[in-house]
């Protein structure tokens, strides 16, 4: 895992200012043009809900929305994303409300240490858009580029199961 | 000082690859930015494509269709699938949704990695790269695309346009060896077009060479061999002989994806396989 504080953001010389909408609020940031939507989003705009894994497109931990599409955070230049819509796990809660599937992750104790937990869930709300639900097979494949160390997989897809079919789990 | 190069048309892109000819193409950057997050690249300048509409068109061009280099794996799969099974069978191997939401075909081919999973269905289609630049438009056939691992005929100043591709006039398979279904770089791959109509086939193999190159043999073989006039069960020796040549074409190495041995053994199942489904494909 690599800690947040590396290098990578201010790496090479020529910063520029960026304007970027997330979670439907603008920010300017001054950036140098080969960060990653990442390192801008947890260094720069200081967003650190969305964990960096591998930093190379393996783990999920990074997934974020791009218009509404799930995408690699670390895999995005931010600047690219001038213009688009970007969506963190931060802009989930609406009004102070937790998304049905961060409930769902809460009352299914899908997560241990909950790093991957972020992008689980960004993944996992794409996933029901997309509608790749069928079945638990069919949900590992559709999640499989979210891994987690902590092996919460069952869990995880009784979550996703849980807000597909719109019953809330009873508490125990 | 890095540039950051955002051309909105077509035009731009090529004038400003022609002015900057250092300047690395993104697409979906699903490459290019793990080279950048790890110092591998630091390039004076970046040239965003993902705002050029035309590079994320696809549509028909008299008898082929004509798929932008920006097309994603995800609408390959949603949108052509039908059209272009093969392609759309690898599609669906590579990566994982994100990556596959992002990644390119394109991309693919800019990278010319013997790995590339587009690159196998493109041999066996017979497809056709477009290359552009300020000085004209080039049609490369995918066969003479690749120069060596990583390498390509693309020149500094050009751009990757397009793919030309005639529509599946056959049954077309698409597998793959690798030690999970998806997030992995192939160990070896194949890929197959049964062309009952003028009684030809294509082929492409992957990873197993240091291009992605096509096993000539084997297409002639199984041409002049399958019971074309009276479709039936396919003759185990047959499918264990075209296997034979599919794998006598790659020349794989050693390396900790696999031995060159497993390489050419996984190959020859997989080519062995591909026709069997192929041909029960095209008899029902
Ligand atoms: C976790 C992970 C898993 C992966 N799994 C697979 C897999 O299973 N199978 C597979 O084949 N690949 C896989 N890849 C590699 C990658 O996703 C593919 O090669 C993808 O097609 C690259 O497309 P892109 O649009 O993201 O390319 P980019 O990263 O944007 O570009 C790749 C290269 O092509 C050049 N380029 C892009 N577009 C053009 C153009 N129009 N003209 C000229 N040059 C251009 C770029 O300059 C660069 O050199 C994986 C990558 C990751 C990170
Ligand atoms: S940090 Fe692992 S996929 Fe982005
Ligand atoms: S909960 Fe620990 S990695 Fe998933």
């Amino acid at each position: 895992m690599s800690a947040s504080n590396l290098p990578d953001a201010e790496a090479g010389p020529g910063p520029v200012d960026v304007v970027l909408t997330i979670n439907g609020r603008t920010h300017v940031v001054r950036i140098e043009p080969r960060v990653s939507l990442l390192d801008c989003l947890r260094d720069v705009v200081d967003l650190t809900g969305t964990k960096k894994g591998c930093n190379q497109g393996a783990c999920g931990a990074c997934t974020v929305w791009i218009d509404k599409r799930r995408v690699l955070a670390c895999l995005t230049l931010a600047i690219a994303c001038e213009g688009r819509e970007i969506t963190t796990i931060e802009g989930l809660a609406e009004n102070g409300h937790l998304h049905p599937m961060q409930k769902a992750f809460l009352s299914h104790d899908a997560f241990q240490c909950g790093y991957c937990t972020p992008g689980q869930i960004m993944s996992a709300v794409a996933l029901l858009a997309e509608g790749h639900t069928g079945d638990d097979a069919e949900i590992g494949e559709w999640m499989s580029g979210n891994l987690c160390r902590c092996a919460a997989y069952p869990n995880i897809r009784a979550a996703i199961r849980e807000v597909r079919d719109g019953v809330p789990h009873a508490t125990r | 000082m890095m540039d950051f190069l955002t051309p909105v048309t077509w035009a731009d892109a090529l004038a400003v690859k022609a002015d900057r000819p250092e300047a690395v193409p993104v697409a979906g950057g699903t490459d290019v930015m793990v080279e950048l997050n790890f110092h591998r690249r630091r390039p004076a300048a970046l040239l965003d494509l993902t705002r050029v509409p035309e590079l994320a068109a696809w549509g028909r061009d008299g008898d082929v269709l004509r798929v932008g280099a920006g097309v994603s794996y995800t609408r390959l799969i949603e949108e052509l699938g039908g059209l272009l099974p093969g392609l759309a069978a690898a599609s669906r191997t590579v990566g994982s949704p994100q990556i596959r939401n992002r990644g390119t075909l394109g991309g693919n081919l800019g990278s010319a990695s013997p790995a590339g999973d587009g690159h196998p269905p493109l041999l066996a289609a017979g497809a056709v790269v477009e290359l552009a630049s300020v000085r004209g438009t080039r049609e490369v056939p995918v066969a003479d695309f690749f120069t060596g691992p990583k390498r390509s005929v693309l020149a500094p100043d050009e751009l990757i346009a397009a793919v030309l591709v005639a529509p599946a006039d056959g049954p077309e398979q698409f597998a793959k060896i690798g030690t999970r279904n998806a997030m992995v770089i192939a160990v070896s791959s194949f890929a197959l077009a049964l062309h009952p109509g003028r009684r030809s086939v294509g082929t492409g193999i992957g990873s197993a060479a240091p291009t992605p190159r096509r096993a000539p043999e084997a297409e002639e073989f199984a041409a002049a061999h399958l019971p074309w006039d009276g479709p039936g069960p396919l003759d185990p020796d047959l499918a264990r002989r075209f296997g034979e040549l599919v794998s006598a074409a790659a020349a794989p190495i050693d390396d900790v994806r696999g031995t060159a041995a497993y390489r050419r053994h996984s190959l020859s199942v997989l080519a062995r396989r591909t026709l069997t489904w192929a041909w029960e494909e095209l008899c029902e």
